[in-house]
């Protein structure tokens, strides 16, 4: 499976205070989440997420509370992936869970810049900076993990499951 | 191959030997979620057809995050979930005034070498009872109530030795600041940290309960006090049941990834300024800063031992700063009130109400305004997070908040005395 988009690039540790505050975690509808995402930070990034994006940020992206809303309004925004140097733990698996590709990455922040054009293969773990021809290699994803993520999260493998 | 004490609880529920980096199934003991993650659960829930509960006496849900109903939305949220308590016949159902659902787990229900699992980060709390807890979002907690059982990657084991003893005023919570100060808030990613007391170094529950609920601030897979005779004697003085014994401990060869020996006796007066929990100063650094508001509560530092010592500093003196009291739990606010505690704070000027997240979260009870300062005992001082983004916060222990109000600045205990 292969990701492709425009790069967005953030810094260290955008938690998930930042990525959807507090006073919206009472609705879990996407279309709302999506228009408030990262608000603290830019109350216009909605915008830029809308033409489909990639963000590449730095350490532990996604610190902070278990609140799912936070990779529910990424992707719902428009965010195709996350690549970032590491992730917090919960905000890792409520991105898979919900279907959004997330990959960790030590050094992606040293080779990739703002608005470089990338494609991201989950199963082998590479980012191609087309626009640059520059190849990296990231860690990759773990069989379960990534099964999960490819039937569309969690819900969907719960339910076969289940029924 | 000696193992670890994450290795021997992740070992028993899965029901095969673990190493670090293996990707296991394991059985999940307790699960829970409160009344803002609650709601999200049952979504999902009802998302996946003819779900059913798989074991009811497994399950603890405690309603902590807007509490009381702060408006109609909360009011219609609570509404749901305590339906779904009642229609399933939820016996650990905590309805609003009980207390905060992580304060609520380690009074009544956590047991050393459980897996314990809440829609919540600071599940890991649990961890101060030798449990292996951790927080997770709304579908994984769904998908253990449905199934009971969750997938883990087995974590490195760290090994911290706490050594001495902490001088007069210095807490837990000072101890969590300085492990944030050494380490920062990614070093123990993918490691479970592993907490051994010395012999002969004091280390009471209530501060055991505050380091363990920032592990998730320290961003480790878990952080679990290895079981000792504290456990013991806190689940027969909190329960009426006396454990025998500790039955899982760390094998004594046990192979850890790296050790670290942190000497209480050094531990200074910590905050976190704003806004991160890992830009930590000593109280020195930041002194005189203006205090508009003070809270003292949340899960992080609502408990005896926090409202004792900010009483002691209290006593016979009046706040500067606005404070917020908030004991953690009913039990804890009841006992507070049988030791005057409650009447020293009030009568000082606190505003002091019941077991609610309240400002902690900025959902109610004191949302801070833009350009205010706040110094808060709780445990996250990010941009926003407890109001105006415009708002800063700064972390720290009882005794400094306490000092801070009456000082209407920064300040440390000795400070006022
Ligand atoms: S007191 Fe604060 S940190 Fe603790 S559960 Fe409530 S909102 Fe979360």
């Amino acid at each position: 499976m292969i990701v492709e988009g425009k790069v967005v690039k953030l810094g260290d540790k955008i938690d998930t205070d930042v990525i959807i505050p507090a006073k919206h975690l009472k609705y879990t509808d996407p279309s709302y989440l999506a228009q408030h995402v990262l608000e603290p930070l830019d109350p216009e990034f909605h915008k830029k997420a809308a033409e489909g994006v990639i963000i590449v940020a730095g350490r532990l992206f996604g610190t902070g509370s278990s609140r799912e809303q936070a990779a529910i309004a990424l992707k719902a925004a428009g965010v195709k992936a996350i690549i970032a140097e590491s992730f917090a733990r919960i905000f890792f698996r409520n991105a898979i869970n919900n279907g959004l590709p997330v990959l960790a990455c030590r050094e992606v922040t040293a080779y990739v810049h703002d608005g470089d054009e990338v494609a991201v293969d989950l199963r082998s773990g590479e980012v191609l900076v087309k626009n640059r021809g520059v190849s990296i290699k990231c860690g990759r994803l773990p069989e379960l993990i990534l099964n999960i993520l490819l039937r569309g999260g969690l819900v969907e493998y719960l339910k076969s499951a289940v029924n | 191959m000696p193992q670890s004490l994450t290795e021997k609880i992740l070992s028993r529920a899965s029901g095969k030997k673990v190493s670090p980096g293996d990707i296991v199934e394991v059985n999940v003991d307790i699960v829970a979620f409160h009344d803002l993650t609650g709601f999200h659960v049952i979504e999902v829930m009802n998302e996946i057809k003819h779900a059913t509960i798989f074991d009811k006496s497994k399950l603890v849900i405690a309603f902590d995050h807007m509490v009381p109903p702060p408006d109609v939305r909360s009011a219609e949220i609570q509404k749901l979930v305590r339906e779904f308590a009642l229609n399933h016949e939820i016996r650990h159902f905590h309805d609003v005034g009980s207390g905060i659902l992580h304060q609520i787990l380690l009074e009544e229900y956590v047991m050393p070498g459980q897996v314990v699992i809440g829609a919540d980060s600071h599940t890991s709390t649990s961890g101060a009872l030798g449990a292996f807890a951790q927080g997770m979002g709304a579908s994984d907690v769904a998908a253990i109530v449905v199934t009971g059982k969750t997938w883990l990657s087995v974590p490195q084991p760290f090994k911290l030795l706490l050594k001495g003893n902490l001088r007069e005023w210095v807490t837990g919570k000072d101890v969590a600041l300085e492990l944030l100060k050494v380490f920062k808030s990614d070093y123990f990613n993918n490691m479970s940290v592993e907490v051994f007391v010395d012999v002969g170094t004091k280390f009471p529950m209530d501060y055991r309960a505050t380091v363990a609920n920032m592990g998730v601030e320290l961003n480790a897979d878990s952080l679990i006090f290895v079981p000792d005779n504290e456990v013991i004697n806190y689940i027969l003085s909190e329960r009426g049941y006396k454990l025998d014994q500790v039955s899982i401990m760390p094998d004594l060869n046990a192979e850890y990834v790296d050790e670290y020996t942190l000497e209480l006796d050094r531990v200074d007066l910590l905050v976190a300024a704003p806004y991160s929990v890992d830009n930590v100063k000593s109280v020195r650094e930041v002194e005189g800063t203006e205090a508009d508001v003070v809270f003292i509560g949340s899960c992080a530092n609502g408990r005896l031992s926090d409202l004792e010592i900010s009483a002691k500093l209290m006593k016979g003196r009046k706040v500067k700063s606005r404070c917020i009291v908030i004991p953690a739990s009913r039990k804890v606010f009841m006992r507070a009130l049988e030791l005057g505690y409650i009447q020293t704070l009030v009568s000082a000027g606190c505003v002091v109400t019941y077991g609610t997240c309240g400002p902690c979260i900025g959902g109610h009870f004191g949302v801070a305004g833009s350009d205010e300062v706040v110094v808060s005992t709780s445990n996250r001082n990010f941009l926003g997070r407890m109001g105006s983004p415009k708002s800063r916060t700064y972390l720290s222990g009882p005794s400094v908040a306490a000092a801070t109000a009456l000082c209407g600045k920064i300040c440390e205990p000795g400070d006022v005395l």
